[in-house]
């Protein structure tokens, strides 16, 4: 609870956790169908032309296919020490290219596994098409044009995406959404789009169909998040131009070592040298870049949004400023009663009973909020009230009442409320103006109580705030992002509830071209803005921002002009979003360093290794004294390709994340993955060497 | 290391203290738009000079003019370089008379003066008239320098400026170097040198008759003659210097009397060739708005050069320790200590060594002692200073966006892992700026490789090493990463003067010097249409502690990871085996 003030519990409970995971059947993380489709396509994607995507893997390919030929055709002549180096040598070269494809293969598993229930979903229907004369004639789905007409009556499947143009229905939209529970689909208004695949419940609407066959919804989301499309994202390509050029330089060193190495007498096999380039090269960040990626997508498909594109969250994660509206995001929407002030020398408890009749009846939302504020804090229970009669809340009265057993009780706009009591001969005590005018100038609504002539106190009736929304902007905040609340409130209310949320800013009295134009000035200065909506006149706003998301009960307008969907329809999700493109930057980076870093350890074991046989002191630099040259080779590849194994977790789930500044961000992750970076291998090359290797005898 | 080296080097991080502000500043204003010191002197004959040459003060140029301008410029005065090398013969000033430069030499010595390397395969008093010295030689260390200057500049504009297209006038930027700093400073330091003993004639080489015996040659004929040069030397030494050139009047270079002509002179030369690489982090911080993004650079570079200092200092003031027990090799009044085989006992280890790292973790060259006489370990110092690329402080700008590349890189990597697309200043480092700065990097390791391993398996290659062994290795690589790195320091031991090593050496200076100018200008023509992000609290900080130190690392890693085998051949082999 944010204040002690409100004690009225929320309408809708907070979620526990605000990562709701809803997982599809067949999608939990290492579910073993996953993994056994997995290892298969570790070998199908061996093709070169799928190789050749991943650039770094694909030097690694060509290496291994090289020292596989040449360990064939020299097996006869090679002793047979040397052929169980080469063999451990070709083997682990091998694992760093499977290893690869087979990371990529799960991350790709589990969004393929969602595909494949919701392609389920897309099953052809039988639609029926309105004719001009009011008939209709069935064709197949597939064959539906944009612009048509089709009725769906109660347990049929719709057909295509489309708006409702007449009539009303209940409609369960789980196979998308995987929420149970139905929604209403009506004509007009932002609850008009309806999506093909889900099923109509009960009534029969009309739709007019907006999308072709074959670019639905349904369609991109099982490509998406299929991965069937995916393309390389901005920085994700500027990494790997990186790394390529990183490989390059290595390959360059390592050809060039050859000469040397000949001028030197110490002419080396070229098994070696192909170790020594996987060794070097940033392999393990090579392996995993395309299994982060596309989990990160996925990361946003378990919180059940929808990116369109990688680029989109990538931007999340660069997102500085955040436009939250602030109903059904910052607030519950309905103004509640939070205290019940008396005046005129009443009693708290007397008004409190009062205010309870006053309300049994009203089903109105603020109604029911007051008598929960009764049974909760006065512990008062609801009488029975035979034969009362319900005075309506009009426009002209501007209050509401009950006549029951003699008793006139009347809650209301204060002056409404003066003018009836002094109708009755009543007296306005002077506490009233003061207690009425502090709760407006709080942003409050105050609702005069009075009893026949008697005024008896005020309901306090206010916006509130979910609990718990404070601490996610503070976290917001310590991540460098501006929140921004959009509403459609006077600046006065705007502010109270600014300072209530701890939101960073408010804009008062909004009207969409007010958003936009604020998405333009904040773009400008150079500002990422990340914002959420649902009404066809959020649609350019959402297709201005960088991260536009649109709740999947919104139009259809809105739907396509935002970047991202979000099928829960939750507006909080934006800080999760922001999130989750941050988390995708930081597992990229550390993975990066990591794999970086960790070359510092091999090069310690292998140059002086490849060279004991002419300079047999250059063995001083191997610090860890491992058995001899070739454990020690046969070690580091044995680490290079395993650590990758080992990393697949972290690719897939993402780096923990854990909301802080930017400088205390890099200090932990430097620490684990650059510092961690430089002693992991030390310690497992060591051990790799004494448990495996040594004992078997290599040499 | 004696006491007197202490004091020296004590002496030029003092001065070093002193100059980097005040020079830092200075050239902030003199780069800037507003006005500068000595405006009222500099501006008429500036203005003279625009007229005469046709250039519009005022008109500026996008990345791909600035770099044309800088090649068309070059390409000229190397010509011109080359063609008086050629006919210096029929020129006046040559009271040698000396004869014509080969072609494929002046080919090499044109480039290697163009390209602020100043890698000499000849001996000034042998080779050149004074005509090439003074309108050759001298000229380009002027201009090779200010084109650097000029450079950096415009680099430090494309992060100032936001969304514009041009990064300044290549014609304006260089004659400002020229007029206001280069210009100034060197004349002043040639009346010290000349103050200090260092020569300034025309005269002929003189055949004087000695006391002591010169040469015994083998037959016991006793020469009791020397030959002794004249020249216009006090008003090149400090263009060579301040210009991080290198390239001396003299074969012995920093080491011969009548260029340095005392320890005063050489600790004062050491400071000349540290001040502008120095003052440019400052002036980066000034122009950028922020003193401490300077800081970090200047850190970065100030951290590298003492560790470099330190080990080459620390292993040569040892003393080699292949040398019986009982022999010490400690400093005493008459004996400088450390290991002094070709280091000249004026100078003594410290001055030795200072010079050493000064001059490669520059881009200057000149060398007062013979490295290849180092022990393994500190020979490797200068070498892998080269190899950094020149970056701490490195050349006269040129050290300056090499360090900034290499932030780039590190901002790319750590950047990520604050959760955000990398960006620097604001400007966010993406796939294109990520492109070339690997160019930059990659580009000369892979030229210093390729060359180093073609030349090492063939035969013209082999015969111009002195020695054989992990140490021929050396040799000859340090001759490929100094000429590709613009140095122009040598290891000695090579013969350079032959086609091959005239050849290659040239093409890798060529390449040395503009693949990477290219690479640096594309990055700044591509930085300066950018927008620039505003820095929040989730901006990766630049101007901290950890960065600096990651700078560093990275620097290094970047760097070893691509020299290691080579170096683990060369000088490591040489180390652990003990064959020194």
């Amino acid at each position: 609870m944010p204040t002690d003030t409100i004690a009225v519990p929320p309408p809708a409970p907070p979620e526990e956790d605000h990562f709701p995971h809803r997982h599809a059947p067949g999608q939990r993380p290492f579910d073993p169908v996953v993994i056994r489709q997995a290892l298969v396509q570790t070998f199908t994607k061996l093709t070169p032309w799928h190789m050749v995507k991943a650039p770094v893997l694909f030097v690694v390919y060509i290496g291994s296919i090289w020292s596989t030929v040449l360990f064939v055709r020299d097996f006869s002549s090679n002793s047979s020490s040397d052929n169980v180096f080469s063999a451990l040598v070709v083997a682990f070269v091998w694992f760093v290219v499977l290893f690869g494809n087979f990371a990529e293969a799960l991350a790709e598993g589990r969004g393929k596994a969602q595909a494949n229930s919701l392609r389920k979903a897309r099953a052809e229907t039988v639609a029926h098409v309105l004719q001009p004369d009011g008939s209709t004639v069935d064709k197949p789905s597939t064959k539906l044009e944009v612009g048509e007409r089709v009725r769906v009556e109660a347990s049929e499947v719709i057909p295509g995406d489309g708006d409702v143009v007449q009539g009303m229905a209940l409609v369960d939209e789980s196979a998308i959404t995987g929420e149970s529970a139905p929604v209403i689909r009506e004509s007009g208004g932002d609850r008009s789009a309806v999506t093909g695949g889900t099923r109509v419940l009960s009534d029969r609407i009309v739709v007019t169909i907006t999308t072709p066959p074959g670019e639905t919804f349904l369609d991109r989301m099982i490509a998406l998040v299929e991965g069937a499309d995916r393309r390389k994202t901005p920085n994700e390509v500027a990494l790997l131009v990186l790394l390529v050029g990183l490989t390059l330089i290595f390959v360059m060193a390592v050809a060039t070592l050859q000469p040397f190495a000949i001028y030197s007498g110490a002419h080396q096999s070229v098994i070696v040298l192909v170790a020594l380039v996987v060794a070097l090269s940033p392999t393990t960040i090579g392996a995993l870049l395309s299994a982060i990626g596309i989990a990160g997508m996925d990361r946003m498909v378990q919180r059940n949004v929808l990116a369109m594109s990688g680029r989109a969250v990538e931007a999340a994660g660069d997102v500085s400023t955040l436009l939250l509206d602030k109903t059904g995001t910052i607030t519950y929407g309905n103004r509640m009663a939070s205290e019940f002030v008396p005046v005129g020398g009443h009693e708290e408890l007397e008004l409190a009973r009062v205010v309870l009749l006053s309300s049994l009846a009203d089903e109105t939302p603020e109604g029911r909020s007051i008598v929960e504020l009764c049974e909760t804090r006065y512990e008062l229970t609801p009488v029975d009230m035979p034969g009362a009669e319900l005075v309506p809340f009009t426009a002209q009265t501007r209050m509401s009442g009950i006549e029951w057993d003699h008793r006139s009780i009347r809650k209301g706009a204060a002056d409404a409320v003066q003018r009836w009591v002094e109708e009755r001969g009543g007296q306005v005590p002077p506490d009233l103006a003061p207690v009425v005018e502090g709760i407006a100038t709080g942003g409050g609504t105050p609702l005069v109580v009075a009893e026949g002539s008697n005024v008896l106190g005020v309901i306090h009736l206010k916006d509130t705030v979910k609990p718990g929304i404070g601490s996610q902007f503070a976290a917001m905040r310590t991540l460098g992002i501006r929140t921004v609340m959009v509403t459609g409130d006077n600046p006065l209310t705007a502010a109270a509830i600014e300072k209530e949320a701890g939101v960073d800013e408010s804009m008062a009295e909004a009207t969409p071209e007010d958003k936009m134009d604020r998405i333009r000035a904040e773009q400008a200065g150079g500002r990422l803005v990340a914002m959420t909506g649902d009404g066809t006149n959020d649609a350019p706003a959402l297709a201005l921002a960088d991260v536009g998301v649109a709740m999947n009960t919104g139009t259809q307008a809105a739907k396509e002009a935002g970047n991202m969907v979000d099928l829960d329809s939750d507006p909080t999700k934006l800080m999760d979003i922001v999130e989750v493109g941050k988390q995708l930057l930081i597992t990229r980076g550390s993975l990066t360093t990591f794999s970086i870093t960790n070359d510092v350890a091999k090069y310690f074991v292998i140059i002086p290794a490849m060279f004991y046989a002419v300079f047999p002191k250059l063995s001083d630099i191997d610090i860890l004294r491992l058995h001899n040259p070739h454990a020690a080779i046969v070690s580091a590849m044995i680490f290079n390709a395993i650590i990758i194994l080992f990393l697949i977790p972290l690719a897939l789930r993402g780096v923990k994340f854990k909301a802080m500044n930017a400088t205390a961000q890099l200090r932990r992750n430097l620490l684990i993955f650059g510092v961690g970076g430089f002693i992991t291998p030390f310690i497992l090359i060591k051990l790799i060497d004494l448990l495996i290797i040594g004992p078997l005898g290599v040499h | 290391m004696s006491p007197t080296n202490w004091v020296q080097i004590a002496a030029v991080v003092v001065l070093l203290a002193i100059s980097t502000p005040l020079l830092g500043n200075y050239m902030a204003k003199v780069y800037g738009k507003e006005k500068a010191p000595g405006d009222r002197f500099f501006l008429p004959i500036e203005r003279f000079i625009y007229r005469i040459c046709g250039i519009d003060a005022e008109g500026e140029q996008r990345w791909s003019i600035y770099v044309i301008s800088m090649l068309v410029f070059t390409l000229l005065g190397t010509l011109a370089l080359y063609l008086i090398l050629r006919v210096q013969g029929h020129l006046p000033f040559n009271a040698d008379s000396q004869k014509g430069v080969a072609p494929d030499l002046s080919f090499n010595t044109a480039i290697s003066f163009a390209t602020n390397t100043n890698w000499q395969n000849y001996a000034g008093e042998t080779a050149m008239s004074h005509l090439s010295q003074m309108f050759g030689l001298v000229v380009k260390q002027f201009v090779s320098a200010a084109v650097g200057m000029a450079l950096a500049v415009a680099f430090i504009r494309a992060l100032v400026r936001r969304r514009r297209t041009t990064l300044g006038s290549f014609w304006v930027d260089t004659v400002r170097s020229i007029t206001r700093i280069l210009l100034p400073i060197t004349f002043v330091f040639a009346i010290v040198f000349m103050s200090q003993g260092a020569i300034q004639n025309f005269h002929a080489t003189k055949t004087v008759q000695t006391v002591a015996t010169q040469t015994v040659d083998s037959k016991g004929q006793v020469t009791r003659t020397q030959s002794v040069p004249g020249g216009p030397v006090a008003s090149m030494v400090p263009i060579e210097g301040l210009g991080d050139n290198g390239g001396g009047a003299f074969n012995a270079n920093g080491a011969h009397p009548y260029q340095l002509p005392n320890p005063i002179s050489s600790t004062l030369y050491i400071w000349l060739a540290l001040m502008i690489p120095f003052a440019f982090p400052w002036t980066f911080g000034k122009m950028i708005g922020s003193l401490r993004q300077g800081f970090v650079v200047l850190t970065a570079m100030v951290v590298l050069f003492s560790v470099g200092l330190f080990i080459a200092a620390g292993v040569e003031g040892a003393g080699n320790p292949k040398f019986p027990k009982g022999v010490s090799q400690a400093a005493t009044a008459s004996h400088p200590g450390g290991n002094l085989e070709g280091k000249d006992t004026r100078l003594g280890v410290g001055l030795s060594t200072l010079d050493a790292n000064s001059i490669t973790a520059t881009s200057t060259g000149t060398t007062n002692s013979a490295h290849e006489s180092f022990l393994p370990v500190g020979g490797t110092v200068p070498l892998f200073q080269i190899m950094l690329g020149e970056v701490d402080p490195g050349g006269t700008g040129t050290g300056l966006y090499g360090m900034l590349i290499l932030v780039f890189i590190s901002v790319f990597i750590a950047g990520l892992m604050v959760g955000r697309t990398p960006e620097y200043l604001g400007k966010k480092i993406q796939a294109r700026e990520t492109k070339l700065a690997a160019v930059y990097i990659l580009v000369l390791p892979f030229t210093v490789l390729v060359f180093s391993a073609v030349a090492i398996v063939i035969t013209p290659g082999l015969k111009s090493l002195s020695a054989s062994g992990p140490h021929g290795l050396t040799e000859l690589v340090y001759a490929y990463t100094s000429q590709a790195h613009n140095n122009g320091s040598a290891f000695a031991g090579i013969t350079g003067d032959t086609m091959l090593y005239n050849i290659t050496g040239g093409v890798t200076m060529l390449i040395g010097r503009f693949a990477l100018i290219i690479a640096a200008l594309a990055i700044a023509g591509s930085l300066v249409r950018k927008r620039a992000v505003p820095v929040t609290a989730g901006t990766l900080r630049t101007d901290t502690p950890l960065f600096t130190g990651l700078l560093i690392v990275v620097t290094i890693i970047v760097t070893g990871l691509t020299y290691f085998p080579v170096l683990a051949l060369g000088p490591l082999a040489e180390h652990f085996s003990g064959g020194f």
